[in-house]
């Protein structure tokens, strides 16, 4: 029985990495062109790719999307959740439902109902006004903050309700103005929350297709958008070397948002669940 | 929430207009997004399906429930996703308990490091992830031959069909299943199991009456998890299903996109959300019932 269990578990992330591994494997390959077989090690797609003025311009715009977004939405989360221990019962369920809304609603769904709302408010705009709005970078920030707001709201109101009240409480005893409880006291303890948050946000951001596609203009689209315009015409090695590059971009942000969370949490003298993974399996 | 009731409780001290004031300006941010981007879009795309479509697309106002008895009428796309998502959802059960029974029970040491290889392929893009399956599923890295090779004909050709689909969903929000399943096995009281096998359970009595009725919650959390997301699947169906397995999301994005039948695509749209207030409603009302207190966060 255990060997099965052991055998299953083994195939399931053999399953889960495989394709990750193919895919980094297949932006190595030294190939003239699309290949179907591994033909030998090189890094001379990783060269073109870095040459390639429409990757670049990819690359910058997710920067210029992805940067703005994590930190609208990490502030608007962080000054929500801190509102809701304030606010009134009725505020907070109606709060509580628009979060799980944003996060039910399927993100198609989201995807052009944002971009109709858009395509009219700018066609009544431009006849009210004469003043004509296009699609482009805010339109793209404005939708993902929406989504992101939501995952940072859930976060630090997660870890805001495991929160020892005692602290604040003596805090505020102690004569402690509340700017300066919430300083000395709430920031720091709600601060692995806080970043999690934001490297969520960025990453979510960075990594978007589904809401960027329906919501970016002419000369703003990301570096998912330009995967996908090349995956619809056919993989090549070029392709697999930027998916590469985003891949471990993602895990060095991964990496330097654990050892953050873990040189805070020893600074703080705690020990135990700060680590990221924790932070977000709570949700 | 016990926290945010003592701060009710607490007696009005001077500044409760400062304090006050203070709430709105840190609610604002948020409440002015969902307002605008939440709320806004939603209620145009309930206004827009009682609506007819303009003669050179988009919409054009009017009351009239066409749009819904044209979606009724052809539902091939949302019984396909229904049945996919059922699909896919008890395949991620299938796949998922097992590994999260273990990972609870068995893994010891490396559980810590188990959930984080979990979480890993999470924070990883999505569209790359599933894009490598047509790299696995396509002719060259060779499961298709390999396959062709085991039923003793020529490659066999996954790429386009229905169970390409079903790979890249099980494939795409595995970890959504699993989750949930860890954290109520997790919890779960070991003497029980001991004590079933005392009182000469076999194993498979065991896990019917004990395991599985512990693991219920969880089971029901990370079905619901998954089920969601892959009712409004686009990205999978359009890449490993090559257009040809047309789900709800493929539907919606021809209304609106191709067709510029945007009142004919909020239709669908109204059809898809209300499927899934429905089975949230539902999952609540597990969740909550036979407690005093409702309790909204279990997700």
């Amino acid at each position: 029985m255990e060997i099965w269990f052991r055998a299953h578990t083994g195939l399931v992330y053999l399953f889960l990495y495989a394709p990750i591994l193919v895919v980094v494997l297949f932006a190595f390959n030294d190939t003239k062109g699309a290949a179907a077989r591994f033909e030998g090690f090189s890094i001379r797609w990783f060269e073109i790719a870095l040459d390639d003025p429409v990757v670049l311009k990819s690359l910058t715009n997710s920067f210029i999307v992805a940067i703005p977004n994590a930190i609208l939405a990490t502030a608007f989360g962080t000054m929500a959740a801190l509102g809701l221990q304030r606010a009134s019962r009725g505020i907070r369920t109606v709060f509580e439902g628009l979060t799980y809304m944003s996060v039910i609603v399927p993100e198609i769904v989201i995807a052009l109902a944002t971009l109709v709302l858009f395509a009219t408010g700018f066609d009544a705009i431009e006849s009210a006004t004469g003043i004509k709005l296009k699609f482009g970078y805010p339109t793209i920030i404005a939708a993902h903050v929406l989504f992101n707001t939501s995952l940072v709201l859930l976060l630090v109101r997660a870890r805001l309700s495991g929160m020892d009240r005692t602290l604040a409480e003596a805090s505020e005893d102690l004569f402690a103005t509340p700017w300066r409880t919430f300083r000395q006291i709430t920031f720091p303890l709600l601060l692995p929350a806080i970043v999690a948050g934001f490297l969520l946000s960025f990453t979510f951001s960075f990594d978007d297709y589904v809401i960027t596609t329906f919501v970016s203009g002419p000369g703003s689209s990301t570096l998912p958008l330009f995967i996908f315009g090349q995956v619809r015409r056919g993989v090549t090695p070029e392709t697999n070397a930027v998916a590469t590059m985003i891949l471990g971009f993602t895990l060095a942000m991964l990496l330097v948002g654990q050892a953050v969370l873990m040189w805070q949490a020893r600074r703080a003298g705690r020990r135990g669940d700060t680590g990221m993974a924790a932070v977000v399996g709570d949700t | 929430m016990t926290v945010a009731a003592a701060e009710d409780a607490k007696p009005a001290r001077p500044g409760r207009l400062r304090s006050r004031l203070l709430t709105t300006v840190l609610l604002a941010p948020a409440g002015l997004w969902y307002l605008v981007l939440l709320i806004l879009p939603l209620a145009i795309v309930v206004i827009f399906s009682f609506g007819t479509r303009a003669k050179n697309g988009g919409y054009s106002p009017a009351f009239v429930l066409d749009n819904y008895a044209r979606a009724l009428s052809k539902p091939g796309p949302f019984l396909d996703s229904l049945w996919m998502s059922a699909a896919g959802t008890i395949a991620c059960l299938l796949v998922g308990l097992p590994l999260a029974y273990f990972i609870a029970t068995r893994a010891s040491r490396r559980k810590g490091l188990l959930i984080l290889l979990l979480v890993v392929p999470f924070w990883t893009s999505f569209l790359i992830r599933t894009y490598a399956w047509l790299l696995i599923l396509g002719p060259g890295v060779g499961v298709g031959t390999f396959l062709g090779g085991l039923v003793g004909g020529g490659r066999v050709d996954l790429l386009g069909t229905p169970f390409a689909v079903l790979i890249g969903l099980v494939y795409g929000y595995l970890p959504l299943m699993v989750f949930p399943l860890y954290v109520t096995l997790e919890r779960m009281d070991r003497t029980l199991i001991e004590a079933s096998k005392d009182l000469g359970a076999g194993r498979w009595a065991t896990f019917r009456q004990v395991t599985l009725p512990v693991a219920l919650p969880g089971l029901v959390t990370g079905s619901i998890l998954v089920f969601i997301p892959m009712m409004g699947e686009y990205v999978i169906p359009q890449l490993l299903g090559l257009g040809r397995t047309y789900l709800m999301g493929n539907a919606l994005v021809t209304d609106f996109l191709d067709a510029r039948n945007w009142p004919n695509g909020s239709a669908r749209a109204v059809g898809l959300i209300l499927i899934m207030l429905v089975t949230v409603s539902g999952y609540l009302w597990f969740v909550n019932r036979g407690r005093k207190t409702r309790e909204v966060s279990v997700l």
